[in-house]
């Protein structure tokens, strides 16, 4: 407690702690990553790969998904935007490409960085890879991935024969 | 404006758990599933979802919004998310089949309990600048209240105990029931206080759970059940926040509830009431009249299975079943939410 301008302050932060758990459906994807591996889950139903595998469950069927299906490792960006507003704890360069990637053989995108290139030259259709950090690094996390950049590929067509549509 | 006739028509509820390593997606999905396969619908056929559970218990700001997952949200339908029981849930689609827009609707609801704090995260309920700061404790405010409780003699120790006991002898008979015990009320007041005047066995056993229920309107209701549960009276009353400002040796949110939703009017054959303590049940059972002849808590109530922000709705669930198996025609079914029985809500069911 202080006293400042005549006024008393109270300062009482409240933390609680929490076990999470990933649940059975989405461990295999967690465990994927630890080996350095993209590790989605296929619905049972529709077929649709979800990478990550949400919350082990389709969300348009609403069936708990089956199957592990690797994807990856490289993949086109569906969508992008370049930061340029610098923020409390950045920790990455200006200007930075935030994108949304669809890894080969996966039905959603997820996001990540893409660095490797000027940011003006970043593309929809445009093919990337991962750059993964040292494996004493590696946790159960995406975060194993430094960041993706560009394969030099030609660019793919994004249309019909895209799940993510 | 005539109300419509509603009622609960199926029920479906997930055998209690602890530290369950599910998702509550993955607890949620099975138990809608098995309720559609029971009440031989469509997911296409519910004009309304609506849920109840609490992000402060997952620790995930909008992680209501995952559960949408459990029902399929494809070609889009209409929901909705109260930070708060599924009974809460079960109320506002009442009012939605009410408004006429649609017959029916599916209420969820679900709760891990166990995965954080539960005593600490329920006390942030309480007024964030007066009362939560000094992180009371749950458990801890509804003992101050016994404590009330007993200095008035409201209630004694040996009915707490008494209402302890037939809890624990009913989930006997109760396959979601996580605590069941066959130890007399003399057994259990030789057991140690753990927060006094409460001891262990006054405090709901927190459990990972959930549930659902169907609610239709009039003629759709009779060609999905046998014997549908008719709401024929449902309110919900919030005594303050200021915990100093009410009377802790009564509760007269439930009082007025229970008479709002008419439960004088007839005799009631089962009561479920939601009360995570001992002494509440007995505090319930005054605010509302309830008599001898009332069975209260068949089921065991949430003294022996409280999956928080599910638990009440578990209390319809177990009335209405009740409804269904012909074993009662007038029931009740209550809900709590907040710090000693801040809110109440109070419903009134019936057979034809």
């Amino acid at each position: 407690m202080s006293e400042a301008d005549g006024l008393v302050r109270l300062r009482q932060p409240i933390g609680v702690t929490y076990n999470w758990s990933a649940g059975p459906n989405a461990t295999s994807h967690l465990a994927g990553l630890m080996n350095g591996q993209f590790v989605g889950k296929r619905c049972p139903s529709c077929a649709l790969v979800y990478f990550p595998p949400r919350n082990g469950v389709c969300p348009k069927c609403a069936k708990i998904l089956a199957g592990d299906v690797e994807v990856g490792p490289k993949g086109t960006i569906t969508t992008f935007c370049i930061v340029n507003v610098p923020f409390l704890g950045q920790k990455i360069k200006l200007p930075y490409v935030a994108a949304q990637i669809l890894l080969d053989g996966a039905d959603i995108s997820m996001q990540h960085l893409i660095q490797e290139c000027e940011a003006e030259d970043v593309r929809i259709g445009m093919r990337v890879e991962p750059v993964w950090k040292d494996k004493s690094e590696w946790g159960a996390t995406l975060e194993n991935v430094q960041h993706f950049r560009p394969t030099g590929e030609p660019d793919r067509v994004m249309g019909a024969e895209s799940g993510a549509s | 404006m005539a109300l419509r006739d509603i009622a609960i028509v199926g029920t479906a509820q997930r055998p209690s758990e602890v530290n369950s390593t599910f998702t509550s997606v993955e607890i949620l999905l099975p138990v809608i599933q098995q309720l559609l396969d029971k009440v031989k619908i469509e997911r296409s056929d519910i004009g309304f979802w609506c849920h109840g559970s609490c992000d402060y218990m997952s620790g995930q700001p909008f992680s209501f919004v995952s559960a949408v997952d459990a029902i399929g949200a494809w070609p889009p339908i209409i929901e909705s998310h109260v930070e708060a029981d599924g009974a809460f849930a079960l109320y506002e689609a009442w009012v939605k089949i009410q408004t006429g827009e649609v017959d029916v609707a599916l209420v969820f609801s679900n709760g891990k309990t166990t995965s954080g704090p539960i005593d600490q995260i329920l006390s942030l309920q309480t007024d964030p600048y007066m009362v939560a700061p000094l992180k009371p404790g749950f458990d801890a405010l509804a003992a101050l209240q016994a404590r009330a409780c007993l200095e008035a003699g409201v209630v004694t120790e040996r009915q707490m105990a008494e209402v302890a006991a037939r809890s624990r002898r009913d989930a006997r008979n109760n396959a979601v029931a996580y605590t069941k015990g066959n130890e007399s009320a003399d057994d259990l007041l030789a057991m140690p206080y753990t927060l006094n005047p409460l001891r262990a066995h006054d405090c709901a056993t927190p459990v990972d759970g959930c549930n659902a229920i169907v609610l239709a309107a009039g003629d759709v209701a009779r060609r999905l059940a046998e014997r549908p549960a008719w709401i024929r009276g449902i309110d919900h009353r919030i005594d303050t926040q200021r915990l100093g400002a009410r009377s802790m040796i009564e509760s007269s949110s439930a009082a007025i509830a229970a008479q709002k939703a008419g439960v004088a009017r007839d005799r009631i054959d089962v009561a479920e009431l939601h009360a995570p303590y001992t002494h509440q049940e007995l505090l319930l059972r005054n605010a509302m009249g309830l008599s001898e002849s009332t069975h209260i808590n068949p089921s065991g109530g949430a003294l022996v299975a409280n999956p928080a922000m599910a638990a009440g709705l578990a209390r319809f669930a177990e009335a209405a079943e009740s409804i269904f198996a012909g074993s009662a025609d007038r029931v009740l079914a209550h809900c709590t939410s907040g710090p000693m029985l801040q809110q109440n809500l109070v419903c009134v069911m019936e057979g034809e």
